[in-house]
């Protein structure tokens, strides 16, 4: 007779946030899809996208989950530099992918396009600005799991904590991708 | 042949085996500022119980006036300004702030209890829960101090809430405050969800939950799955209003009715997180009061799965008159009839549990049964509405006032108070009275009855809801006058159950653990519960488990080798009697070495949840406000995650 999951509550926890934040994403993704077009003067999106630049910050994300899935694999090995070695490239791969945004947004911004310029700039920025703002919190994460480390703090037995990290980590990642390809390559 | 469960006191046997003696209760359990840093699901089932009944007399008052200001035409009570915020706010209040935390104060105090626990997964989640629901409720009355209560209706409608035609703040403190009740909300459901899906006790699977346990359960994914669409709509109109975007602004290119399908996406099923919680209060206690079995578990269990699975297909039913074409509207009339399937199975199956059962009148039983005969009627004029036609007709009129009130009302709350009767004496160690219980009942259900039935005619004889006045020719003032004069009937009803309340704490009758002999697991232990709950992890090898331990010394004495329990000559439950079970000693033992873990107080859920609040306030009250909130919510986080747990 089965009266738990034998998950820890933990982990159940950040399935369910994820599950939740699904409907979140789903929103503001319907909301983006549902102004497609319908902005009544430009930038559009043809005038100021860079499908190759963002096709690069895409796969620098998408790497990421690889390192993530490496870190776990150090912790449960029991490797703590290793661990700490893939926590900090994932943190950095992230940063990099904030990076390729804010510099996107600089330029659009530059090209005429802000926040309420159009539906498209106020659709688009709210977003891709609520994902970038997960991945924020992502890097944060990963850098206070790495310090943990570092002081001793997070030894084998405490892989869930970078397992739980990785669940969050690779669901933001995915979210990118259908972001990528509805709003990006999307004709 | 009708077989009924004894009754209590005569047949039904001495105390459960695993009742724990009563011990002292630990320091850090006591005084009041341990009610501050309280991580105990019972006290904060307490905090959220006693928050939600002040706003309930809050709700209840804005809901006099306004029938003040409707009782004769042409009146002039009060202006229609303040009329605005009278509707606006009672709605607000009566939904985020009365039924929902009345819910989760049931769903606190009881769940854990129902299925065997010590607490739930995460004690501090829990108070951060609550305090974030008071400091958010708070924060939207504090709006009275600078321009004025919120306006524009508990649905908020664009355009009429974006900048264009409610300038000043009202409407940002309605915004900034539903996303911090959304908060509060979505953490206590994450909550429940982990600890009905993981902290179970042995042997109780899915199929032999409680029923109030269920629909706590399916309501929390509701929650869930249903807050985060209300929370993209508000971040949207937040971003419309203070920054100028234009999602909502129909001049730039937005659609006001992208407004309506988000918050009625959420809306919808959050009309099923109102009223489960007391489809689970009435399949508790109607069984107990019928002394007999709930009729078809299965069916209600899959029924109210079923409700959950549905609610996402049919919000469009809100939006019949907004013009989405024949298709859409086919399509969500459909799924609106089709939600009434599940629901009419319920109503059958409670009818059924009641037939050939011996029926015991008490306060809570006959709130119950008037739940099943006043949610019928709300859920028939319910499936009016899915009739497109029809609701071209009745849509904005007082018809539809009278259909939600006796579903929010006639339902929700009538079943919430059901359980309150029913659990009050669990939770305070006392009963109410049962004569002063009876004249509640009775002013609330003559009175509600007087109110919201006349509405029925008011709105199919024109007159709109949400108007200030109306002028003498129309006819309306009678019916008016009725309906005020039952809101008065309804108001006395509230005070004699205050007088009760108040009364019971000192003089109510001394409860016992099990005054109504009840079925489930609460009734096990003491009343009120020891801070542990369970000394020793009980184990259910059935539905119903404590009627089966109840009856297992009858067997023993009759040298049966099992413990049959047979309704209406039909067996519901079989348990070997040989199995072991925990003694007085064991149980002792167990106290005296402190065996039983603990989670620690925490103040750091208050504060976390103060940054919250503040953090959100700031956008009206000043950005510097926001700096200090996410300083509290820093220091509050930090704490949560490196102070010991205990
Ligand atoms: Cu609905």
């Amino acid at each position: 007779m089965h009266t738990t999951t034998g998950l820890d509550h933990r982990k159940l926890l950040m399935w369910l946030f994820l599950g939740s934040d699904c409907m979140f994403f789903g929103s503001l993704i319907g909301t983006y899809m549902a102004y497609r077009g319908r902005s009544l003067s430009g930038p559009l999106p043809s005038e100021v996208f860079d499908i190759p630049y963002t096709s690069v910050s895409a796969f620098v994300l998408l790497m990421s989950s690889l390192t993530m899935v490496l870190a776990l694999a150090a912790i449960q090995a029991g490797d703590q530099r290793r661990l700490r070695i893939w926590l900090i490239t994932t943190a950095l791969l992230g940063m990099s992918f904030l990076g390729g945004q804010f510099y996107e947004f600089n330029y659009f911004v530059h090209e005429g396009l802000g926040l309420s310029t159009n539906l498209f700039g106020s659709s688009f920025f709210v977003l891709t600005g609520f994902h970038g703002t997960h991945v924020a919190i992502g890097v944060l994460w990963l850098l206070y799991l790495t310090a943990a480390s570092r002081f001793g703090r997070l030894n084998a037995e405490q892989a869930l904590y970078v397992e739980i990290a990785g669940l969050y980590w690779h669901f933001v990642d995915i979210v990118w991708i259908v972001i990528f390809t509805l709003v990006y390559l999307l004709p | 042949m009708v077989t009924t469960l004894p009754r209590p006191g005569v047949a039904a046997p001495a105390g459960p085996p695993a009742a724990a003696p009563a011990v002292e209760t630990p320091p850090a359990y006591r005084g009041f500022t341990s009610w501050l840093t309280t991580v105990d699901h019972k006290r904060i089932g307490l905090l959220y119980g006693t928050t939600a009944f002040i706003f309930f007399l809050i709700g209840g008052l804005e809901a006099l006036a306004i029938r003040m200001q409707l009782s004769s035409p042409d009146n002039t009570f009060v202006s229609p300004q303040v009329y605005n915020e009278l509707f606006t706010m009672h709605g607000t209040t009566m939904i985020f702030l009365v039924v929902m935390p009345l819910s989760v104060a049931l769903f606190n105090y009881i769940v854990p209890l129902q299925i065997g626990a010590r607490d739930v997964a995460f004690p501090r989640l829990n108070a951060f829960s609550y305090w974030t629901f008071l400091f958010g409720s708070i924060f939207l009355m504090s709006s009275m101090f600078v321009d004025g209560l919120p306006d524009a209706g508990w649905y908020g409608y664009a355009p009429l809430t974006t900048r264009q035609f409610s300038p000043d703040t009202r409407i940002d403190f309605w915004a900034l405050t539903l996303q911090v009740l959304g908060v509060a909300s979505m953490a206590g459901a994450f909550n429940f969800l982990v600890t009905i899906i993981n902290m179970r006790c042995p042997g109780m699977s899915l199929m032999r939950m409680p029923l109030f346990t269920w629909n706590t359960f399916v309501v929390s994914f509701l929650i869930v799955l249903a807050f985060p669409a209300i929370t993209v709509a508000l971040i949207l109109l937040t971003f419309d209003r203070l920054v100028g975007t234009t999602f909502y602004y129909a001049p730039a290119g937005g659609d006001p009715l992208l407004w309506q399908h988000l918050f009625w996406i959420f809306g919808h099923p959050e009309v099923y997180i109102l009223i489960l919680p007391a489809f689970g209060v009435v399949s508790e206690v109607l069984p107990v009061f019928a002394r007999k079995p709930l009729f078809g578990y299965p069916f209600v269990v899959y029924a109210t799965v079923g409700i959950g699975f549905i609610g996402f297909g049919v919000w469009a039913h809100h939006m019949f008159t907004t013009g989405l074409g024949p298709i859409a509207n086919s399509f969500f009339a459909a799924s609106t009839m089709l939600i009434a399937i599940p629901t009419g199975v319920k109503i059958l199956n409670w009818i059924a549990t009641l037939w050939g059962g011996s029926i015991r009148f008490t306060t809570a039983s006959m709130f119950s049964i008037a739940l099943v005969s006043q949610f019928t009627i709300g859920g028939l004029s319910g499936v009016m509405h899915s009739v497109v036609p029809v609701d071209l007709h009745h849509n904005d009129s007082y018809f539809v006032v009278a259909h939600f009130h006796y579903v929010l009302f006639g339902g929700a709350i009538f079943g919430l108070f059901s359980g309150l009767y029913f659990w009050w004496p669990k939770m305070t160690g006392r009963l109410l009275n049962e004569t002063l219980g009876r004249w509640h009942f009775w002013l609330w259900f003559v009175g509600f009855n007087t109110t919201f039935g006349v509405m029925h005619f008011l709105g199919v004889d024109g007159m709109a809801r949400r108007t200030w006045t109306y002028s003498a020719y129309q006819g309306w003032g009678m019916w008016n006058m009725i309906a005020t004069v039952g809101a008065f009937m309804m108001a006395v009803g509230t005070l004699v159950f205050l007088y009760n309340a108040i009364r019971s704490l000192r003089h109510g009758e001394v409860a016992g653990e099990d005054p109504w002999d009840g079925a489930t697991l609460e009734w096990t232990i003491p009343s009120p519960p020891p801070v542990y709950n369970f000394a020793v992890e009980p184990t259910v090898r059935s539905r119903d488990p404590f009627w089966l331990l109840k009856r297992r010394p009858q067997a023993v004495e009759a040298e049966d080798d099992t413990a049959r329990i047979s309704i209406l000559g039909k067996n519901v439950a079989v348990a070997e009697v040989e199995e072991e079970h925990p003694t007085e000693e064991r149980v002792e033992e167990r106290v005296a070495t402190g065996d039983i873990h603990l989670p620690n107080p925490s103040f750091f859920p208050m504060i976390t949840a103060l940054g919250l609040t503040l953090a959100a306030a700031g956008l009206v009250y000043g950005i510097p406000l926001s700096v200090v909130g996410l300083v509290y919510l820093l220091v509050g986080i930090g704490g949560w995650c490196l102070e010991p747990t205990g």
